[in-house]
């Protein structure tokens, strides 16, 4: 069903839009089908109890993948025997154990804890070919806009949503304006991905996609390979949007072709024709365009406790006083008092206790091949009390290991260990200590995020790595070989 | 869901903006299988800081948050609404919701009100006082007991779901025939939509 005028020019949003729509309300408001539901441990248990409360069923188990990887410990998950080691938080316990009977109840595929496969969703999602461009795409995690990277129009839900896209496979939906930003040029060297994203935020505000879908475009996100583009549309939710997109294009097929869950053989060709049609039609007009220079992007830290809080490595702490909106300057000082930063100290001598590497943005194998980079035959400096390598997923540390970045690591002064969200959100044992400040390759730098009153500083694999080696916030071009 | 009409009584004067619902609860309260009992850790970082906004003095027993731009920013968890469903809260009016929150406040009944930053700079004033403040569903307005009226805007289908108290699901159940249709429609033309060799 049609929403957008079809005779126009069409966004790849309203392509993707337009053919999920089941029903439509007279205010507007759509019924959407979802065509993929990834389900984890931390945001379904409610939603199970509710299904079973009212006697539903899951409609389409098979347009749905449970994984666990929020709450997972990170340490070894078999003993010498091959025997899963119990988890030793009773409430972690309960909340895996959950998982397990709700989808064993409800015929949903699952991936154990101990599988090879089992990673953080969104990093399952793409590697198992789980996410496909087209699609509607739906998870209980706010990066859910990550698969946007294959060209799927993603968005995290609720728990109730959860239950609704359980039961119904649709949700009612209002469609959302749109916004294109387009990133033009090449890199600097020492510019990745996660600086671009990082930047974008910066430019435009936790706020600036509020009520858009953003579809990030130009020849500098061309040029990014899928883990890359996975990394940007990551963070479209910390520039306010409800999903990010990029036009799938030769870079996305190649990705795809023969994973586990992709179409093979002749139903690869269909595909492959269909999502051909899906890019932005030449003229389609978008509510908003943000146009960036990629040469203006450094590699990029955040020194506060909101994703827009940005600066490039080179730059100092700003003064609250730099700032035009008077609220701005409230939530500046305060974001400094709680970091703990003086204004006009240079991001480079910020000195970091903790190095996480890991999350849905960044621990996917190119990843860590560029840390492990800047860490080969390096060791991490004194001052760094804790260091920590979190692959995405267990085929992740598998090729890691394969390649010997595992030792690169370990050599380095780093835990290398088993997939889960980790010190991300800090809800497992992987926390970091009250007052301790941790350069960390995750999403959110929000007060608390890896541990009460810990201190977050946002920023690149190689930015990370960089920090360790030298214990402060370290410009990755000054230790380039 | 018990439906809602018109909520009256004491309100929080907070007025803090971007509360991320890593504020509202944070990420260690989330290890449970059950809605309820979350009230415990709902902001547990400003209720233990100094001046407590959210439980002392005028704030004490009240039912409505009153707080600033993009309240509820940030990660998708519903926990946030359940936690302040569960410390007594049942409103919460301010200049604008992130979408995530505003879709997990409306399921679960918590009145997410939105009103111009004017009208919340009043309102703090009055919360501050100790005087109620109410919100009449219905008539989409809340009112205070000094003759303030500001009206305010609600999509009309949760409207309807919040003031009969309507189960969302069963209502989408309804729409089955239209459902079937379209996946009969797509699983023919698009023989990839159903994943091959899931787990
Ligand atoms: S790694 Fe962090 S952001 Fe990503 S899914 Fe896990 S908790 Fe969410």
């Amino acid at each position: 069903m049609a929403i957008f005028n079809m005779s126009a020019p069409r966004t790849l949003y309203e392509k993707i839009w337009d053919a999920h729509v089941v029903a439509q309300r007279d205010d507007g408001t759509c019924l959407v089908f979802i065509d993929r539901h990834l389900v984890h441990e931390v945001t379904s248990p409610q939603a199970f109890a509710g299904l079973k409360a009212n006697g539903r069923r899951v409609r389409r188990p098979d347009l749905t993948l449970a994984v666990p990887d929020h709450n997972l410990p990170t340490t070894p998950r078999l003993d010498a025997g091959g025997r899963p080691i119990p988890i030793a938080d009773s409430e972690s316990a309960a909340q895996l154990a959950a998982l397990e009977a709700n989808v064993a109840e409800f015929g949903v595929p699952y991936i154990p804890a101990t599988d090879v496969r089992q990673g953080i969703v969104h990093v399952i999602g793409p590697e198992q070919g789980f996410t496909l461009p087209g699609l509607t795409m739906v998870c209980g995690d706010s990066h859910t806009a990550a698969h946007g990277a294959l060209g799927a129009l993603a968005f995290g839900i609720g728990t109730s949503e959860v239950e609704h896209v359980l039961g119904t496979q649709t949700l009612w939906l209002a469609p959302s304006k749109t916004m294109a930003v387009e990133v033009n040029g090449d890199l600097p060297p020492g510019v990745t991905p996660k600086d671009v994203v990082l930047h974008i935020i910066g430019t435009i505000g936790t706020a600036g996609g509020t009520g858009h879908v953003i579809e990030f475009m130009g020849s500098t996100i061309r040029a990014m390979s899928i883990e890359g583009r996975l990394t940007v549309s990551n963070m479209a939710i910390e520039g306010g949007a409800r999903a990010g997109l990029i036009a799938p294009d030769e870079t996305t097929f190649a990705y795809l072709k023969g994973r586990p869950m992709a179409p093979q053989g002749a139903a690869w060709d269909a595909a492959v024709d269909y999502w051909r049609t899906l890019p932005s039609d030449a003229g389609a007009r978008f509510d908003r365009h943000v146009r960036i220079d990629a040469a203006d992007i450094a590699p990029s830290v955040t020194w506060g406790t909101s994703p827009e809080d940005v600066v490039p490595i080179t730059g100092a702490v700003p003064d609250p006083a730099s700032f035009a909106d008077p609220s701005k300057q409230e939530a500046a000082q305060k974001s400094l008092d709680y970091m703990g930063l003086t204004p006009g100290t240079p991001m480079a001598e910020v000195e970091v206790q903790n190095i996480f590497i890991g999350s849905c943005t960044n621990s996917r194998i190119e990843d860590l091949r560029a840390a492990a980079a800047v860490l080969h035959g390096r060791r991490k400096a004194d001052n760094v009390r804790w260091a920590i390598v979190v692959p995405g997923s267990g085929l992740v540390k598998r090729q890691a290991e394969e390649e010997g970045l595992d030792r690169i690591f370990t050599e380095a002064g780093f835990e290398w260990r088993e997939p889960g969200c980790s010190a991300c959100l800090g809800m497992n044992p992987d926390k970091v200590p009250a007052g301790e400040r941790c350069a960390s390759t995750s999403n959110r730098n929000f007060v608390g995020r890896q541990g009460p009153g810990s201190r977050t500083h946002l920023l690149s694999p190689a930015m990370a790595a960089a920090a360790a080696v030298t214990g402060r916030l370290t410009d990755v071009r000054e230790l380039a070989r | 869901m018990t439906p809602v009409s018109t909520i009256s009584g004491g309100a929080i004067p907070w007025g803090a903006k971007n509360v991320d619902t890593d504020i509202i609860i944070p990420a260690r309260w989330l290890k449970t299988v059950s809605r309820e009992g979350l009230g415990k850790g709902a902001f547990e970082s400003v209720r233990a800081s100094q001046g407590n906004v959210i439980d002392a003095g005028v704030a004490a027993g009240a039912s409505i948050l009153i707080a600033g731009d993009n309240f509820g920013c940030g990660s998708s968890r519903e926990h946030a609404a359940w936690a302040m469903l569960d410390l007594g809260l049942t409103a919460v009016i301010a200049p604008s919701f992130s979408d995530i929150f505003s879709g997990n406040a409306f399921k679960n009944g918590l009145l997410a009100v939105e009103l111009p930053q004017e009208a919340i700079d009043r309102l703090m004033v009055v919360a501050g006082e100790g005087q109620p403040v109410t919100i009449d569903l219905e008539n989409q307005v809340v009112t205070t007991p000094y003759q303030d009226r500001f009206t305010f805007h609600i999509d009309p289908f949760r409207k309807m779901c919040l003031m009969q108290g309507l189960d969302e699901i069963g209502l989408t159940l309804a729409e089955g025939n239209a459902i079937n249709a379209y996946e009969a429609r797509r699983g023919a033309a698009e023989p990839w939509l159903v994943p091959t060799g899931a787990a």
